[in-house]
């Protein structure tokens, strides 16, 4: 009764206010299926590091030091997974999709210069910049190797915003679009893809980004290594592995660990807030590009694309590419752009990585 | 807070970021095709 007591005196407000966070992102992954298998392992890690005096507290800071710290293991590995589950078939069918993917990181510069206006310094603000990348993984590579000040806020605003890409993008779409260039039909590229190019592209790839952005070169490579395992033929087994039991893995140590910078002192500062905000300006200047990009090819080109399918570009797979896909059978059932859109989502992934590398480039 | 100098200064990163994601995507963009390109013809000739 006595240690029950004393603990309680020690138990601050910033603790429990940490402990309804926690229970507001367990309700989000389970009841609303917001990116539950990160959302769920932070929340709960957001409650067990703001026990007071945390037994736990020291077991997570260490999987975040094996885990983060060092050499930004855990992310590194889970886009290992990622790379076996993406099927750049679509891209490299209609390659001049991936424009899109291009325009689509506006919202990460844009966001950068935003965040410095708002008295961020520049690591922080290129480290709150990247949550536009709409990528995990690539979100905690770019702020861990800019030791920015801000992980676990950048890492529950980009997962937050992933998850809520059905609601931030059919607005921010359908204010920059007319209901006629969201019923634009689009033709389907029929052109074979030889299992050489399947195999070539990632290596060709790493080699590209790594030459022009070596900082990345880690996250492109282990993303393409994924995707040549997939893409060989050889190796089915250790495929299936890194897209399930490898990425699965890894996923459920990740958020817990992320949660370890969620201790009441260091998150709940007016900063996460403006975070939060920040973020959200990054997705819908994504989201803002790519369309916009499209409709000033339109101007120029015979053959008209549907200017919805430039939101795609951000990294968020394959939701992006569904909003759209549902967006376009909303205003005419007879359109399909699923596949164009899922070739400038896959696009929007490789992008998103060359954003990644380019901001450490310029600010490391 | 505001910093508008900061922000003057980080503008040309937005410029050089954007402008190097573009040239990146097109050289990507053209090693596809050539790739589509010589692979398809390789598989036609056998």
């Amino acid at each position: 009764m006595g240690v029950l007591l004393e603990t309680i005196q020690t138990l601050q407000i910033g603790q429990v206010a940490m402990w309804i966070i926690g229970g507001i992102l367990i309700y989000l992954a389970i009841k609303k299926d917001m990116e539950p298998t990160l959302l769920l392992p932070m929340g709960f890690g957001a409650i067990l590091v703001n026990l007071p005096e945390s037994g736990a507290k020291a077991v997570i800071d260490r999987l975040f030091e094996i885990g983060v710290e060092n050499n930004e293991l855990m992310p590194l590995i889970l886009f290992i997974g990622i790379g076996a589950m993406i099927d750049f078939e679509p891209l490299l069918t209609n390659p001049k999709l991936m424009i899109f993917g291009a325009a689509a990181q506006f919202g990460i510069f844009f966001t950068l210069s935003l965040a410095s206006l708002f008295g961020f310094e520049l690591h922080d603000a290129a480290s709150i910049a990247i949550i536009g990348a709409a990528d995990g993984p690539t979100s905690i590579f770019v702020a861990q190797q800019l030791n920015s000040n801000y992980v676990a806020a950048i890492m529950v605003a980009a997962y937050s915003y992933m998850a809520l890409v059905p609601i931030v993008q059919p607005p921010i779409i359908k204010l920059c679009t007319t209901k006629k260039e969201r019923m634009i039909r689009m033709k389907n590229v029929n052109r074979k893809v030889s299992k050489t190019t399947k195999i070539l592209f990632p290596i060709v790839v790493t080699i590209i980004v790594g030459l022009v952005a070596p900082d990345a070169v880690a996250l492109i490579g282990f993303l393409m290594f994924g995707n040549l395992i997939r893409e060989c033929g050889v190796l089915n087994s250790l495929s299936e592995t890194a897209q399930n039991v490898l990425a699965n893995l890894i996923t459920i140590f990740l958020g817990i660990t992320i949660a370890s910078r969620m201790v009441a002192a260091e998150f709940l500062q007016f900063e996460t807030l403006l975070i939060m905000g920040l973020g959200l300006v990054a997705f819908i200047f994504d989201t803002f590009a790519g369309v916009m990009l499209a409709k000033i090819i339109n101007i120029f080109s015979k053959e008209k694309i549907n200017p919805m399918i430039g939101a795609t570009g951000i990294s968020a797979f394959p939701m992006s590419a569904r909003v759209v896909h549902k967006m376009g059978r909303e205003e005419d059932p007879q359109n399909f752009l699923l596949m164009h859109a899922i070739g400038v989502n896959v696009s929007g992934q490789i992008a998103s990585v060359i954003a990644g590398g380019l901001i450490l480039a310029f600010v490391a | 807070m505001i910093d508008f100098a900061a922000f003057l200064n980080s503008l040309p990163i937005m410029g050089k970021g954007m402008l190097g994601i573009f040239i990146v995507t097109g050289v990507i963009i053209l090693t596809v095709y050539l790739l589509n390109y010589f692979t398809n013809k390789t598989k036609k000739e056998d």
